[in-house]
């Protein structure tokens, strides 16, 4: 190839002004990046400073207004997505683009099939051609496998099989760890690294510190649009990083201070949960929470947690079993009882379970409350009343919206989040329940949410947080209790525990729920 | 935007309200206008088989639809002659209306306009000539809104209860119900002595709705433009409203946020059939006056047309069914006159229906905007969900 000669000098690709304009924003503005041959290159930046519209430039999803895409050191224009596979740029997004009904191999070959004849595929060709490409990157992936039967880790790596299969020079992959455990993270960056070693370029684009960190060689920042910085990772931390993303100093953990913790607020004894197809996933959980004390409980997904949650707050009927709320019994309680019992609940999937996209801010604002005055007066709604208060939440939650009546589609992430932390956290609380209520968010609203969650907690509130990411319960509980198969296996103080010991007790259930299971 | 400091209440006020109507209805517009050009072309290209008429004669579609639109507003006789038209229309189209509100898609709108017609039938059947009608009416239109909204809560209760999905059990409670109107008037509500089952004529029984307007516009007329602000009031000004669009907007988080979903299916539900039995009502009472064998109607079907091409929003169905139920009346002077067949407006309601679908306006826009898929979906969210539901 020609190119090949002068890869050392001139970089695989290159962006240089790339400006793209929508109505009332610049979502990229004279963007300069350049991605050399075998490198790793991680693109940092917040929700919505702009990565993704780069990378839909260079995808040709977007047309920019201004700039120019060189690729080995040459002009191009990339009219669509067809045109960058044809140059070799592929895309892995965050939500991947498989049929689940077809294998592997099928999948792989979508769109660039290699025929036998006018009328069927040569699966054999592309059989050979994938399992070469899997035995030369250490891909473990059976061809024939149905991709709805995969794994998230698995189905990523088909992905990028696929790309591989289109022979991508320039791979790019959307905050591709968002959806992946620890480990699926570590084998994926490992493959990364193979495929850099290989002499392809990657852009690797994420809002997490650490990762980009771990596996880039170098990392350009943009925030608002604009390339604030770019820098080695040898040469730079996660507090400098973090500040250029933002913009000003962040404390990457919020100080949760000194818990005054006072009368048991909530008390769960032998719960019986069941699951939607009546598996008792909660086989009899206790736990306490005082007032002005955050609980964590940490758990791999799937072992019981959405349940006892779902139970609290009173979506979900406990078999058997008590839950106390500052003395009072409220068993069984619907959520709308629970709600005026002084229960605040943040649900794990804000898009699904916490917001109506469609309706106005202020609508979403007032979702559990719309029915009460000054809400509402008997059957009538006070609409005055409800944008006063909206727009009062929008300046003290720091809600970045043009006006209260925008609809909350067309929020970023964190905005969204804010205006469901607004929602629940505006009144007294005797208990506020939390299901991972900073997935996806960027460090700046993240430290915002903390800060908050934990000034609730003076205030005396009981919090239970729930989430997947270990490191926000190892963060920010003052206790932190390890859930196992429906059961509470070990409860541990939240500034002394050891994130192994509590990744051991997560992934075995320890001494505990071994013993229990010998003897049953 | 105005130097005035905006208050809380001036920003829902007339003006914005008007523009996002607009907003709202721009795409039916453009659906409409679509519609009338292919239908246009059609009738051009049909001109040879009428008398009188070259083989493409562009001067047809302007004639017909000029008879279309002087015999829809040209008269007293034409207006009232649309607005009668349009009364079924409005009320069965803001009950399908509300159903997709509510996220439900009410293709029922047959059986409960039928059951409206037997309910009120029922009621004229049984009460005595010697009443007076100032009760008679009020009962008989009570009783039909009840029967229809019954006919709304079954498939209410079913899917509230055992998830049945409500396009299946209208469509299937359609054909009970359009036997049940059969049975009716060859039983228990047929005209003794009559050859033929029929019905009671309900002017020998002081049951016909009192003329308001020209030769035959009926009351019935009234209670369609009073329903319109009604449900929007309801729909926009209630907290029982604001609970059915939350339902039909996301279930999920109006039932994560205490309400009851399943009550708001069968009250949705119900109330939408009472709406579509009320137009059978006051067809009854008000034009046929009488079920005779074979007594059907497409308005259930229309009514979706109306609710669709008013994006679920009630001052867009009330323009919609007006616009509809001018089609139709306009239909037989472009008979007469350019000799156009009348079934031209079943046609422009198809095709109108078709350009709705297919939302040539936002595809466009979309494909115009810079980045056009960001916008494009950011459009689709705010429009009725109406449209997402059809097209799952």
């Amino acid at each position: 190839m020609p190119g090949e000669a002068a890869a050392t000098s001139v970089p695989a690709l290159e962006m240089r002004g790339i400006t793209k304009r929508y109505p009332g924003v610049v979502a990229n503005d004279h963007i300069n990046l350049d991605v050399r041959r075998g490198e790793i290159h991680a693109l940092l930046g917040e929700n919505g400073a702009g990565k993704t519209t780069l990378m839909n430039v260079l995808y040709g999803l977007a047309r920019p207004n201004e700039g120019q895409i060189l690729l080995d050191g040459k002009p191009v224009t990339i009219a669509g997505p067809s045109d960058a596979i044809d140059r070799g740029i592929s895309m892995v997004h965050q939500h991947f683009m498989l049929v689940p009904v077809l294998s592997v191999a099928e999948n792989v070959v979508l769109g660039s099939e290699t025929m036998a004849n006018r009328l069927f595929l040569d699966r054999g060709e592309a059989n050979k051609r994938i399992a070469a490409l899997a035995k030369r990157f250490g891909f473990a992936l059976d061809p024939e496998m149905k991709v709805g039967s995969l794994s998230v880790g698995q189905q990523q790596r088909v992905e990028i099989l696929k790309a591989l299969y289109r022979d991508a020079q320039i791979l790019v992959l959307d905050e591709p760890t968002a959806v992946l455990t620890p480990q699926e993270t570590d084998e994926i960056f490992a493959l990364l690294r193979k495929l850099a070693a290989d002499g392809r370029s990657i852009v690797f684009i994420s809002h997490k510190l650490y990762e980009v960190l771990a596996v880039a060689d170098r990392i350009t920042v943009i925030r608002r649009g604009r390339v604030i910085g770019e820098r080695k990772p040898s040469e730079t931390t996660e507090a400098e990083l973090a500040e250029l993303m933002v913009g000003r100093e962040v404390e990457l953990t919020v100080d949760r201070g000194v818990s005054h913790a006072g009368a048991p607020m909530l008390q769960v004894e032998g719960l019986h949960v069941a699951d939607d197809r009546r598996q008792e996933v909660v086989p009899g959980a206790t736990l306490q929470i005082r007032a002005g004390e955050i609980l964590g409980i940490a758990g791999v997904a799937g072992n019981g947690q959405d349940e006892l949650v779902e139970a609290l707050i009173g979506l979900r009927r406990p078999s058997a079993g008590k839950v106390t709320l500052d003395g009072r019994e409220v068993t069984g309680f619907s959520p709308r009882a629970m709600n005026e019992a002084g229960v605040g609940y943040v649900p794990g999937d804000r898009q699904r379970f916490g917001l109506i996209l469609a309706f106005p801010l202020y609508d979403n604002l007032v979702l559990t409350s719309y029915y009460r005055p000054p809400f509402a007066h008997g059957f009538l709604r006070e609409d005055a009343a409800v944008l006063e208060s909206a727009d009062e939440q929008v300046e003290r939650f720091d809600i970045r919206v043009p006006s209260s009546t925008v609809a909350t589609a067309t929020l970023s992430g964190g905005n969204q989040q804010k205006v469901v932390v607004a929602r629940e956290f505006d009144r007294p609380l005797k208990l506020l329940v939390l299901d991972q209520p900073t997935r996806g968010l960027d460090v700046g609203s993240i430290e915002f949410i903390h800060r908050q969650i934990i000034a609730k907690r003076d205030a005396g509130t009981a919090v239970l947080l729930v989430s997947a990411e270990l490191d926000e319960v190892m963060e920010i509980s003052d206790r932190i209790a390890v859930m196992f198969r429906g059961r509470i296996v070990a409860e541990l103080d939240g500034r002394t525990a050891d994130k192994s010991q509590v990744g051991l007790l997560m992934a075995t259930g320890g001494d505990k729920a071994t013993a229990e299971e010998a003897t049953a | 935007m105005s130097a005035t400091a905006p208050t809380a209440r001036s920003r829902l006020s007339a003006p914005a309200w008007l523009r996002k109507l607009w907003l709202l209805l721009a795409e039916s517009v453009v659906a409409i206008l679509l519609a009338l050009v292919v239908g246009g072309i059609g009738i051009a290209a049909f001109s040879g088989l009428l008398p009188n008429h070259s083989s493409f004669d562009l001067g047809l579609p302007i004639a017909a639809y000029g008879a279309l639109w002087s015999g829809a507003v040209g008269s007293t006789n034409g207006i009232t002659s649309t607005l009668v038209y349009s009364t079924p229309l409005i009320l069965a189209g803001l009950g399908v209306g509300l159903g997709f509100k509510a996220g439900l898609f009410n293709i029922g709108g047959r059986g409960q306009f039928l059951m409206g017609t037997v309910g009120a039938m029922s009621v004229v059947t049984l009460i005595g000539s010697s009443t007076p009608g100032y009760i008679t009416i009020p009962l008989a239109l009570i009783v039909g809104a009840a029967l229809g909204g019954f006919a709304g809560f079954i498939p209410g209760v079913l899917k509230a209860t055992s998830g049945a999905h409500e396009v299946v059990t209208t469509i299937m409670l359609n054909y009970i119900l359009v036997f049940t109107t059969y049975w009716a008037i060859s039983g228990p509500l047929r005209l003794p002595n009559s050859p033929q089952p029929i019905t009671v004529d309900v002017t020998t029984r002081n049951g016909a709705l009192p003329i308001v307007l020209g030769r035959d516009g009926h009351i019935g007329i009234l209670f369609a433009l009073l329903a319109v602000p009604l449900v929007w009031f309801l729909l926009y000004r209630t907290t029982l409203g604001f609970e059915l669009r939350t339902a039909g907007a996301n279930s999920d988080a109006a039932r994560y946020a205490g309400m009851k979903t399943r009550q708001l299916i069968v009250l949705a539900m119900t109330l939408a059939g009472a709406l579509c039995g009320l137009a059978g009502a006051t067809t009854l009472l008000g034009v046929v006056h009488q079920i005779a064998p074979g007594y059907d109607t497409t308005i259930g079907f229309d009514a979706i047309t109306v609710a669709l091409l008013g994006r679920s929003n009630p001052v867009g169905i009330m323009l919609s069914g007006l616009l509809l139920g001018g089609m139709r009346a306009g239909a037989q002077s472009m008979q007469i006159s350019p000799g156009v067949p009348a079934e031209l407006v079943d046609a422009l309601q198809a095709i109108i229906l078709l350009f709705l679908l297919v939302n040539v306006l936002r595809r466009w826009r979309a494909r115009r905007a810079p980045g056009g898929s960001a916008s494009a979906s950011a459009d689709s969210t705010e429009i009725a969900p109406a449209f997402g539901m059809v097209a799952k």
